[in-house]
């Protein structure tokens, strides 16, 4: 009895002695992130945060794409990650087992002003296991408008018209679209923001495709999106260097008025704006068109969500992190340093009046609710290999069809790894 | 092994020791123990451990017995089998190069040549870059429009094509830097080879009247045989294993045209497919001594003694 007994005072006396050490040693943060991501905004919060609280919050670096998920899911599994995790919310944060590696964020206060739609994109059983880091994307095409004003076109509704106006910009001897297949992921958006469209057609395709009653390839709308990827590049609308091309380079030719057009994600708008400052208002973006003029509407993103890592020493400064982050003063902060390309998934932020006018295009589809969000913010399952697949329909390499059976096969496979039922 | 007769194995010359038993129970088996636990633990037991691995669905840290469904897909999706030939392809495209032009290239370097030193040197100076390095250089210089390699080319009017992006040439323009970058190793192996050719074998040949294509191909080839083998042994595994240098230089791309059986298996590891990716490593296994046992059956039988 007496033995229990002080056994149970040294543990008190022990884990007292930790709590107040871990308080007197946390003055510094660790927060893992890619480094394709712009965090220029998130850079100057953390700056503040140290200026206001002493906590000194470290940025690690990682690659993006399917390397950068390699990367996290390993230092997941052996227990070695930073104390927050910038990473993408909806299906590819839903893999990483949130409810085992994160912190429960649910209860806190800070999280209250936190838009619904992307609380639901981080949770798992109810629970909310990031706060959202960025701003909402849109999936679609930037467009340069000095080329479309001196060639006289016109914003294009339907994707016959945006093919006209390609065949156009061609003749006058402009690359009418950039790809980047060399950064492979890159090749995806088209098919990805396409969902809108697909979603029109089929209001339960996002339920049969999670319950794998319909797949890209028996699903015609769906596959319009792999035979637009493919479309571009056999009527050669493309750039001849296409699988050479990286996103900083494809990014580049827009900015420089080299190239007419580039599907991506609105989060470039940032970055394309400061490498040409001067032509940064030629810049515009457009929702992928459909097939009937009547069905305009763009494919949202949300925006990558911070987590805190369960297993992290310094929980409670992290949280104070996030709070900041979320708070008005942390917005504020957040804006100035850097124009959003979007709205915030918090509300009662409002968005300056000075945007890039591609983020000013894009804020009326929002504003009108005509959106509908990319699939795997609707489904589990994103199969791994779509950016390798995407690349290979953006080259033509095989006829779309077979590469939708393929995709599908991809899909497949990852159900069954999530242990879906049904696959 | 001897085949001129002599003393036969085993034989007790003068002391009266067995010379076998004098070479084998000298050192304990003891002394096996600290190399043998590590290679046990580091590597046997992973190797066993992968082949049950190879038949479930696998997390790290739980998993379900799936039977031989991972290997099924392995053969059964494009995307997956499509390694294998490439594979083939790339494995007998750089040894067969490595073999032909290091050969070539020791036979000039070891004859009387004026700055035989020098060329050695230049010849092996790239075994002894990072790949990492030699395949994000070679990736910049093979650019279409912007890299070097393109831009000598149009200086002479010829229009250079897509390296790395033209799916019918993607792969042999990986396997060319390859062995621009092996071939070092090859010479060097090469060399040695031949100089350990006795010389009084050419004197006779000479006295007999033979020409240089005798010299050649009755005496040079014959003799460096154990050599010629090690090379194509040890590129032919090379190859097959290749991973950096594909990886740098295209990452699999363009779709899944350069992918190695290697690759693949990494990018399975990326997706998460643990259970996956540990199969592929067990065909690559199954893949690498399939090919190579026999081949080395075949290339030491037909040996020649000096």
């Amino acid at each position: 009895m007496k033995r229990t007994l002080s056994a149970l005072l040294c543990i008190a006396a022990f884990s007292l002695g930790a709590a107040t050490a871990a308080a007197a040693q946390t003055k510094e943060l660790t927060l893992l992130v890619d480094n394709q991501s712009n965090v220029i905004g998130l850079k100057a919060v953390a700056q503040a945060f140290t200026d206001k609280t002493g906590t000194k919050v470290t940025f690690d670096l990682r690659p993006g794409g399917a390397e950068g998920d390699n990367l996290v899911r390993t230092r997941l599994a052996t227990g070695d990650m930073d104390d927050l995790s910038y990473y993408n919310s909806g299906s590819l944060f839903m893999a990483l087992n949130p409810a085992k590696n994160f912190v429960d964020l649910t209860g806190e206060t800070f999280m209250a002003p936190v838009i619904d739609s992307f609380k639901g994109v981080v949770s798992v059983d109810g629970r909310v296991y990031a706060a959202p880091a960025a701003t909402i994307m849109g999936g679609g095409w930037y467009y340069n408008k000095a080329i479309y004003a001196k060639l006289g076109l016109k914003v294009p509704k339907t994707w016959a018209q945006l093919m006209s106006n390609l065949e156009k910009i061609k003749a006058a001897g402009i690359v009418p679209v950039e790809a980047s297949y060399k950064d492979s992921w890159t090749a995806q958006i088209l098919i990805l923001a396409d969902n809108y469209n697909v979603l029109a057609k089929n209001p339960s395709w996002a339920q049969d495709y999670t319950a794998h009653k319909a797949g890209f390839a028996n699903t015609p709308s769906a596959l319009r999106g792999f035979e637009k990827l493919y479309e571009i590049y056999k009527k050669g609308y493309i750039n001849k260097d296409a699988s050479a091309t990286t996103y900083d380079l494809a990014i580049k030719a827009l900015a420089d008025g080299k190239a007419a057009h580039y599907p991506m994600l609105s989060f470039a708008t940032a970055a394309i704006a400061s490498l040409n400052p001067a032509k940064a208002n030629d810049i515009g973006y457009f929702a992928q068109p459909s097939d009937d003029a009547s069905v305009n509407g763009l494919t949202i993103w949300m925006p990558a969500g911070l987590a805190i890592y369960k297993a992290s020493p310094n929980i409670e400064a992290a949280k104070a992190f996030l709070a900041f982050l979320l708070s008005p003063e942390g917005m504020a902060v957040n804006m100035a340093a850097v124009k959003p390309d979007g709205p915030w998934a918090v509300k009662g932020i409002k968005l300056p009046e000075d945007l890039q006018g591609a983020t000013k295009d894009m804020l009326p589809y929002i504003d009108s609710g005509r959106t509908a969000p990319a699939l795997e913010f609707l489904s589990p399952i994103k199969g791994p290999n779509l950016p390798q697949i995407s690349v290979q329909t953006g080259l033509a390499l095989k006829p779309p069809i077979e590469d939708a059976r393929e995709y599908d096969q991809d899909v497949a496979k990852q159900a069954k790894q999530l242990g879906l039922s049904g696959w | 092994m001897s085949r001129r007769g002599g003393v036969p194995r085993g034989a007790r010359i003068r002391t009266g020791i067995p010379l076998n038993s004098l070479n084998t129970k000298t050192y304990p088996y003891a002394f096996l123990v600290p190399a043998g636990v590590v290679y046990g633990l580091l590597f046997l037991l992973p190797t066993i451990m992968s082949f049950f691995f190879g038949m479930t669905r696998w997390t790290l840290t739980d998993w379900q017995f799936t039977g031989l469904d991972n290997f099924v897909t392995f053969f059964s999706e494009p995307s997956l089998n499509i390694g294998i030939i490439n594979t083939l392809i790339y494995a007998v495209v750089t040894s067969g190069l490595k073999v032909v032009l290091g050969f070539a290239l020791a036979v000039l370097l070891t004859s009387r040549l004026k700055s035989k030193n020098l060329i050695r040197s230049i010849i092996f100076f790239p075994t002894l870059l990072s790949t990492i390095a030699v395949g994000i250089t070679f990736s910049n210089l093979f650019h279409p429009t912007m890299g070097a390699i393109n831009g000598l080319l149009a200086g002479v009017g010829i229009q250079g094509p897509d390296w790395l992006g033209d799916v019918r040439i993607a792969l042999l323009s990986v396997a060319f830097v390859d062995v621009w970058k092996g071939v070092g190793i090859a010479l060097v192996i090469f060399i040695a080879g031949i100089m350990s050719i006795p010389g009084h074998y050419y004197e006779a040949l000479a006295i007999d009247g033979g020409n240089a294509r005798h010299k050649l191909f009755a005496l040079t080839i014959p003799l460096a045989r154990p050599a010629i083998n090690s090379v194509i042994l040890l590129s032919f595994i090379g190859g097959l294993r290749t991973f950096d240098l594909v990886w740098t230089m295209t990452g699999g791309g363009p779709g899944f045209t350069t992918d190695l059986v290697a690759s693949i298996i990494y990018k399975q590891y990326q997706g998460g497919f643990y259970g996956l990716a540990t199969a592929g490593n067990v065909l690559l296994v199954v893949l690498v001594s399939a090919l190579v046992v026999p081949l080395s059956r075949f290339l030491s039988r037909s040996e020649v003694d000096l």
